[in-house]
């Protein structure tokens, strides 16, 4: 019997393949987090449609505690995808934080300075992260958890020599009319929500302003971010060397990619991520903290984990990302909004994780095997 | 075949700390030949592949590339010059597509500043031209290369070198992982690389696929050459008696010969 099916089986196999458009769209990382994102809004369309979340005021909030996260998990999510992880993001955000803010109030820099100096010092940290990781050869999960300790304990040592306290506050005043101050907070299509609320589109206060004054300007970072990382991973020359360097480290350097440059720069680009995160975070609240950014690190790598990228790097997406942060703010306003006690939100989370790389196994075994 | 060999090393030796990897090796190899290089494991073919394709710089000795020395600083210095590695396992990333396997670290792009591009869609065109070239017909060139046979890969691996103007090639034991029907299909992809004028060095341990394709033999044992022979000078047989284990296997037939006269006399 199996002589009689040998012939058959071979004509099947031999060199014509049919590509199955499921496959094809099973193959897309970003799915299972698109996927994830409907569910979501359908949940709390129902369980929470009448709260208040879905006015423009809360959208616009959880909008902002997405993209705040969303910006972090854009830069973590190319690097995972390189086959590394930043576990001093996190530390990196309380650090900057106090980079800008110190030397704005006790030395009166002026708010470009401060944000430059803040934006070097992302660069020199990433640097020798990647610099280590690259020469060591040793997992980036310990090089990168050295410098979670390493960057909170400077924070705060840092800050308590210089101030005397663990906070830098009372900013608000000293970059208020800065031009460059409105890069960073407030919101902007200000003009397009007074109209909105002049025509009684979306809430209003008693004075007749707008509820949500317009859309914060992290949001704007968020979507930027986001375009341009999907931009770079699939349609550029580097984005094709960090999937390589993720995907085969040997097979890429043989190939002539430079792996260790794409580690470093990724590596940069983390720590930048992070101190974007905190130059927002500082200007929105007008204060930094040395505890600033406390577990971002791994609120990023969950949501890159949603978005579809494989922990073992080499196969992601930098829009799938962005929606893994948007579950997660969504999720935890949500529960804000539907009145239930926000101690579920962890194990919401944590479920969330377990579901989704186990998903991303499936994928990924889908992509290898030999069809 | 031009008197000047395309690639030539000259008394090369090297040293891993008081291990002597490799002493004083000779090798050439013209345009449109392919030699082979045959040893059994630790015999010394990956250091001399890991010099030739600029991993490793030899101790003592030199390399020359069309008769002019040549000082390899990286695998890329060497892919400059022409010389393509393919590696057993590490030549392709299951996970990303066919296309950008095939030019992974040689994009084409497009735009000028910032905004250059990778060129996909050009790429693709490119990509499933070059396969279907040698005998691969992919429907789709974004597919994953784990989709792939091992033998498709091996063959994607060196579509690629060809591609990029390798002229020298060097296979790292193309088919030593792979089933007789893959090896079958590399091994006449190698015949069809030395037809169009390349310089193929051929590494490998088995003497059944590399014999077939082979013009010329250096075998290599234990750090030192056995020699040079062209095919008409040396049988199948004789290829793997020289080989590690050949001596050894002569001697434990003379010692089961011996022992067996023994029992006689008793």
């Amino acid at each position: 019997m199996a002589e009689r099916d040998l012939p058959v089986a071979r004509d099947a196999d031999e060199r014509v393949r049919e590509v199955r458009l499921l496959v094809k769209i099973l193959s897309r990382p970003e799915l299972g987090a698109l996927a994830g994102t409907i569910l979501i809004f359908l949940f709390f369309g129902i369980v929470a449609g009448d709260s208040g979340m879905f006015s423009m005021k809360g959208i616009m909030i959880f909008l902002e505690v997405s993209a705040q996260l969303g910006i972090l998990a854009v830069f973590v999510s190319l690097l995972m995808i390189a086959g590394e992880f930043d576990l001093s993001v996190g530390s990196m955000i309380g650090f900057a934080g106090v980079a800008i803010a110190i030397p704005m109030q006790q030395f009166g820099w002026p708010l470009w300075a401060a944000i430059t100096l803040a934006f070097g010092l992302a660069v020199v940290v990433g640097y020798i992260n990647g610099l280590i990781v690259v020469r060591t050869k040793l997992p980036s999960f310990i090089v990168t958890l050295a410098a979670l300790f390493i960057l909170r304990g400077l924070t705060l040592g840092i800050t308590r020599l210089m101030t005397g306290r663990t906070q830098v506050s009372g900013l608000r005043p000293l970059f208020e009319d800065d031009w460059l101050a409105p890069l960073f907070a407030g919101d902007v299509f200000q003009s397009l929500f007074l109209w909105l609320a002049s025509v009684d589109a979306i809430r209003t206060r008693t004075d007749g302003l707008p509820l949500a004054p317009g859309v914060p300007v992290s949001v704007i970072w968020w979507l930027v971010l986001s375009a341009l990382a999907t931009w770079l991973l699939l349609r550029t020359k580097f984005g094709n060397w960090i999937f390589a360097t993720g995907g085969d480290v040997l097979a890429a350097r043989n190939a002539g990619v430079p792996v260790e440059r794409v580690k470093i720069l990724l590596f940069i680009g983390t720590a930048c991520g992070a101190t974007l995160f905190a130059a927002i975070q500082v200007l929105d609240a007008g204060s930094a903290d040395t505890q600033r950014g406390l577990l971002k690190e791994f609120e990023a790598i969950i949501a890159v984990v949603v978005g579809g990228t494989l922990l073992t790097g080499g196969y992601g997406s930098a829009v799938g990302a962005a929606l893994g942060a948007l579950i997660f703010g969504t999720v935890q306003m949500g529960i804000f909004f539907t009145g239930v006690n926000t101690d579920w939100f962890k194990v919401f989370v944590g479920t969330m994780v377990l579901v989704a790389v186990l998903f991303n196994n499936f994928i990924r075994r889908r992509m290898t095997e030999a069809r | 075949m031009s008197a000047v060999p395309l690639i030539e090393v000259r008394s090369i030796t090297k040293y891993y700390g008081s291990v002597i990897a490799l002493k004083d090796i000779s090798m050439i190899c013209y345009a449109g030949e392919v030699m082979c290089l045959l040893g059994d494991n630790g015999a010394g073919k990956s250091t001399l592949i890991k010099m030739l394709s600029g991993m490793h710089k030899p101790d003592a000795g030199k390399i020359l590339l069309d008769g002019e020395e040549v000082v390899f600083q990286s695998p890329r210095s060497a892919l400059n010059r022409g010389i393509a590695t393919v590696y057993q396992d590490l030549a392709t990333v299951p996970l990303m597509s066919i296309t950008r396997n095939f030019f992974m670290g040689r994009e084409p792009v497009r735009g000028w500043g910032p905004f250059q591009r990778f060129d996909i869609a050009a790429s693709d065109k490119i990509a499933q031209r070059e396969m279907l070239n040698i005998g691969i017909d992919v429907r789709d060139p974004g597919q994953a290369v784990g989709t792939l046979s091992g033998g498709e890969r091996q063959c994607l691996a060196i579509a690629r070198a060809i591609y990029f103007g390798a002229k020298v090639l060097i296979l790292d034991e193309p088919t030593s992982a792979l089933g007789v029907h893959q090896a079958a299909v590399v091994l006449r992809y190698v015949m069809e690389a030395k037809a169009r004028g390349l310089a193929v060095i051929f590494i490998s341990h088995n003497v059944h696929h590399a014999y077939p394709v082979g013009d010329r033999f250096t075998i290599l044992n234990r750090g030192r050459s056995e020699g040079t022979f062209e095919k008409a000078e040396i049988t199948r047989e004789q290829v793997m008696l020289m080989m590690a284990g050949g001596r050894e296997l002569e001697q434990l037939t003379a010692e089961l010969d011996g022992a067996q006269g023994g029992e006689h006399i008793k």
